[in-house]
């Protein structure tokens, strides 16, 4: 039995799904299970979430290995597993996702007056999909809750979404879908390699050299999407502008960082030499990502699309930590994950509440809010600075240190890579000028209200966090410390060795 | 021993022929009465499939084995699964008439007896006996043009299909001097013997069977005749009787032709992916929905081709595998269609869905989870079918063919999210008329089918993973 005495994973996985069926069969008027439809998803997903907190006190993070280990018999005579654990990578993961869910009920809360059963189904399954993701130990299972997130997200994108919906959640759908079914193949064919897609067997499992281009390739086409890195992007701005703000904060939160985390569970420890030989690449994808898309943000006149293209650059800072492949830059980019998905998460809830009082987000249409929301503007800063990357705010300690590892393995790349932060700074304090400063010149702007107790409620645990990641950053960084070395050492062990040595599995 | 090893048929051919009499007999309506009974000689039946022993009767025509009970369970179900849809269907169309489950009943003897045969004359008279019992089934409606428009169409292009596979059968008697599998199997494990003719034989075999399961090149019938058949005809269309002409092509390839792979190989990956490329693309500019069922079938059909071409155990049991979901959710997909009926009028066009998860969120939340199967997302018992089928791809290293294949898939989830889209994201149309409980149960069934898979795909993996071992001994 594992740590906690009780399969918790399996709990965070399945619960919030149990509480979707609650809610599937709430009857009453519509405002009746509207009501109850909120409650029931908000209870849910804050049990789920101080469950997961268990995961926080009894993580050991000295053990570099999987903890609170489960698995059930599935498919047994396949290698097939029903397991689930979770690493110094991944329970992190795990937390912001349980985290950021109730926030999102909550943020829906007036915002969404229509279909609320669906909609809190929606994000109910989306939780078990994500967290059922990220503490899965067997490739199928990965597989199964990766494709599967697509499922709510389509539907919370289409039905809830801008005028835009139809074609922004296709285009999500087609996108990401095309991208996982190539890794479908790859993961059948290390399956016909290994002979079990159980993941600690596969991350010791040697694979040919001129197999592992290939697989890396069919990896990339899934995770670049997922990411998303340049030049697949381009689903990313219209999902983020046409779905509900509720979505894009998961969307942006835990969504993108399923490519980058499906980057260091696969790509990475299973294929250290393609990871070491095709790393140029990743290289170049990422800074054209950095660069280019930070321009491309500094001429947006949407806020949602705005903070969209600057997702877009922090992840390309993300993967470009990844494949330095040293402790400081993998570091740097979990940090710069985490701290992504709390601060880009607030961004757009901060869009989300002028968005629901004036109901545009045309940067031009505002101005002057200092004046009638002073504790909104002050938030907008904070978060704004967070995402520029100013120290003692969450941002500033995963590019430092993706940029301390980037210096290591080549002087452009890291000076390339610090390109972004200045252009960051550019069009984010550009953003923030023209919402919150000058002169208040519309009438409805001048009725405007600041935040309300259940908008405060909202965003305080996310200033929290992101102070807390900038000032304390070690109490996070210490839970992969243990992995990120080990899993560093693994990959140049695996450089070294001659290939003939190394092709017994365990 | 002959009569304990066809004893399922032979009871139900005995059934079929009471509920006839029965029918005849009586004076007034009985439709219902002989659905019923129908509904339980198929159980029968299956429960005699079950318990049946194993081994080869009638002089080596007629094996039973664990593949045949596979097949034949499945081609039950899916039967019993169309007589239950037309119960309502029926009697809304004014089709209330007792032959309707009875010519099913033929049919479906017909298709088990394909499922055993092991010869090759026990496979066509199979074959002919489903066949025209379907013909008829295609034009039931015979006041309504589209209808005897469909069971005409369906006869003489089904009967170019017999002519092609019967030519194909007797060039390969012809040159081999035999119709027995086990024998010809002998025969043609000497390279030396094979001669050109007898490929030219086995290549007319496949195409009167690739006509039977609508793949590309065969295909050009389908759309036409999917729409004009009454709706519950075409859920039998597109379910059993694709199952055993597989089978059928499994089986015949596997067995007698199995030292030929390489020559048969090329020819079902071309099938296929001409299959997946048609069923993707032609799919995506329908209006009507069975007509876009028709190419997703032919898609599907296409994937299962996949399976086949591996030629191996693990390629079979992706074929059964795939089978098994794909009945169950292609059932359910008519059921949704069949319940699309407004002031009586039964509609066809996928706009009539519009905001159907407002007007009626049930049997919206189950055609979205027919169609996320049929796309192939994980959890949906569809993925796993995709799964199975290309694991055999990527075994057999035939990496164009899985490439092609997930492609196409990807292609092919355009349109069926597409419906989704006019179902959660139009502007809501008129409600349906209130579902009968008939259909209700059917859409539920194969949708919890579809759903559940996941939790225990064991038994039917292992089921499917012994059946596939018999046929390569």
């Amino acid at each position: 039995m594992n740590a906690a005495g009780f399969p918790l994973l399996s709990l965070l996985t399945w619960l919030p799904l149990f509480g979707g069926l609650i809610i599937m069969f709430v009857r009453g008027d519509e405002a009746t299970v509207a009501s109850n439809a909120r409650w029931t998803a908000l209870w849910t997903s804050l049990i789920v979430f101080v469950l997961s907190l268990v995961l926080w006190v009894r993580f050991d993070p000295a053990d570099p290995g999987f903890q609170f280990v489960e698995s059930a018999s599935w498919l047994p005579q396949w290698g097939i597993t029903y397991k689930l654990g979770v690493d110094g990578i991944s329970v992190l993961f795990v937390l912001l996702s349980t985290a950021l869910t109730p926030i999102c009920i909550l943020a829906s809360w007036e915002a969404i007056t229509t279909r609320v059963r669906e909609y809190m189904l929606a994000f109910l399954i989306l939780e078990t999909m994500m967290v059922g993701m990220f503490a899965a130990m067997d490739f199928v299972v990965f597989y199964m809750f990766f494709e599967g997130v697509l499922i709510p997200m389509y539907l919370i994108i289409g039905i809830w979404g801008g005028p835009r919906r139809v074609y922004a959640a296709i285009k999500f759908f087609l996108y990401t879908l095309a991208g996982s079914v190539l890794m479908l193949l790859a993961l059948l064919a290390m399956w016909s390699v290994a002979g079990t897609t159980d993941i600690p067997t596969l991350l010791h499992t040697q694979f040919p050299a001129s197999m592992q281009t290939w697989l890396f390739l069919a990896f990339l086409a899934s995770f670049a999407v997922k990411v998303p890195m340049w030049p697949v992007h381009t689903w990313l701005p219209d999902a983020h502008v046409e779905a509900p703000t509720a979505g894009s904060v998961i969307l942006a939160g835990v969504l993108l960082k399923m490519g980058a985390y499906g980057f260091l569970r696969f790509s990475l420890p299973m294929l250290p030499l393609a990871s070491a030989h095709l790393a140029p690449l990743m290289f170049a994808l990422s800074v054209v990502a950095v660069v280019y898309t930070s321009l491309v943000a500094l001429a947006q006149t949407d806020m949602k699309k705005l903070i969209a293209y600057s997702s877009v650059a922090h992840m390309g800072v993300v993967t470009i930590g990844i494949f330095t492949v040293n402790v400081q830059g993998i570091s740097g980019a979990m940090f710069q994950m985490l701290s992504h998905g709390v601060v880009s998460g607030a961004l757009f809830l901060c869009v989300g509440v002028v968005y629901d009082r004036i109901h545009t987000r045309e940067i031009a249409r505002y101005g002057g809010l200092a004046d009638r929301m002073p504790a909104y503007a002050l938030l907008f800063m904070l978060f704004t600075m967070a995402s520029i990357g100013l120290p003692g705010t969450s941002g500033f300690v995963g590019e430092f240190l993706v940029l301390v590892g980037a210096f290591q393995v080549n002087f452009w790349l890291a000076l390339l890579g610090s390109l972004g932060m200045i252009l960051g700074a550019g069009y984010m304090l550009y953003l923030y000028r023209r919402i919150i400063f000058g002169r208040i010149t519309r009438d409805d702007l001048r009725a405007i209200l600041d935040l309300s107790p259940r908008e405060i409620a909202v965003f305080a645990p996310l200033v929290i966090l992101t102070l807390w990641m900038g000032i304390y950053p070690s109490s996070f960084s210490g839970f992969w410390d243990a992995t990120v070395t080990a899993m560093v050492e693994h990959h140049q062990a695996a450089l070294r060795a001659p290939l003939h040595l190394a092709t017994v599995a365990p | 021993m002959n009569w304990i090893l066809a004893h399922p048929e032979i009871v139900l051919a005995v059934c079929g022929m009471i509920i006839l009499i029965a029918g005849v007999l009586q004076k007034r309506e009985t439709f219902q009465l002989s659905s019923m009974l129908t509904v339980g000689a198929f159980l029968l039946a299956a429960m005699l499939v079950i318990a049946g022993p194993a081994g080869i009767g009638y002089h080596g025509q007629f094996t039973s084995d664990s593949f045949s009970g596979f097949v034949k369970l499945l081609v039950l179900a899916a039967s019993t699964l169309a007589i239950v849809s037309s119960l309502d269907y029926n009697a809304h169309a004014n089709l209330r008439r007792f032959e309707f489950p009875v010519l099913i009943l033929f049919a479906t003897v017909g298709m088990m007896v394909m499922a055993s045969a092991s010869n090759l004359m026990t496979l066509y008279v199979g074959l002919e006996l489903q066949s025209l019992s379907i013909y008829v089934l295609a034009a039931f409606a015979r006041d309504e043009l589209r209808s005897t428009e469909a069971g005409l169409k369906y006869f003489v292009l089904g009967s170019l299909a017999s002519g092609l596979l019967l030519y194909g059968i007797s060039l390969v008697y012809g040159f081999s001097g035999t119709m027995q599998f086990d024998k010809l199997a002998g025969v043609l494990s000497d390279p030396t013997k094979v001669s050109a003719g007898l490929i030219v034989g086995i290549v007319f075999i496949v195409a009167g069977l690739a006509f039977k399961v609508s793949a590309v090149p065969f295909h050009m019938w389908t759309p036409d005749v999917y729409e004009g058949a009454p709706t519950p005809v075409t859920l039998l269309m597109g379910t059993a009787p694709k199952v055993a002409a597989m089978a059928l092509l499994v089986r015949a390839m596997a067995t007698p032709f199995g030292h030929l792979l390489a020559q048969w190989q090329q020819l079902i990956v071309l099938v296929s992916i001409a299959s997946m490329l048609l069923g993707a693309f032609a799919a995506i500019g329908q209006k009507n929905i069975k007509r876009l069922m028709a190419y997703s079938s032919i898609g599907h059909m296409g994937y299962v081709l996949i399976g086949l071409a591996a030629g191996t155990p693990t390629g079979i049991r992706g074929v059964l595998i795939y089978l098994v979901t794909y009945v169950f959710m292609n059932a359910g997909t008519f059921a949704c269609i069949i319940a699309m009926r407004r002031n009586g009028r039964s509609l066809e066009r996928i706009s009539d869905l519009g905001g159907l998860g407002k007007t009626d969120p049930v049997l919206a939340m189950w055609l979205t989870v027919f169609m996320f199967s049929m796309a192939g997302i994980p959890p949906f018992s569809g993925f796993w079918g995709k799964y199975f089928i290309f694991t055999a791809a990527v075994q057999s290293g035939m990496w164009a063919l899985a490439v092609i294949g997930v492609l196409t898939s990807v292609v092919g989830a355009f349109y069926y999210i597409r419906i989704i889209k006019v179902m959660y994201f139009d502007a809501p149309e008129a409600a349906f008329d209130p579902r009968p409980a008939s259909l209700s149960t059917l859409a539920a069934v194969s949708g919890l089918f579809t759903t559940l898979f996941f939790v225990f795909p064991a038994p039917i993996v292992g089921a499917a993973e012994a059946a596939a071992k018999v046929l390569f001994g």
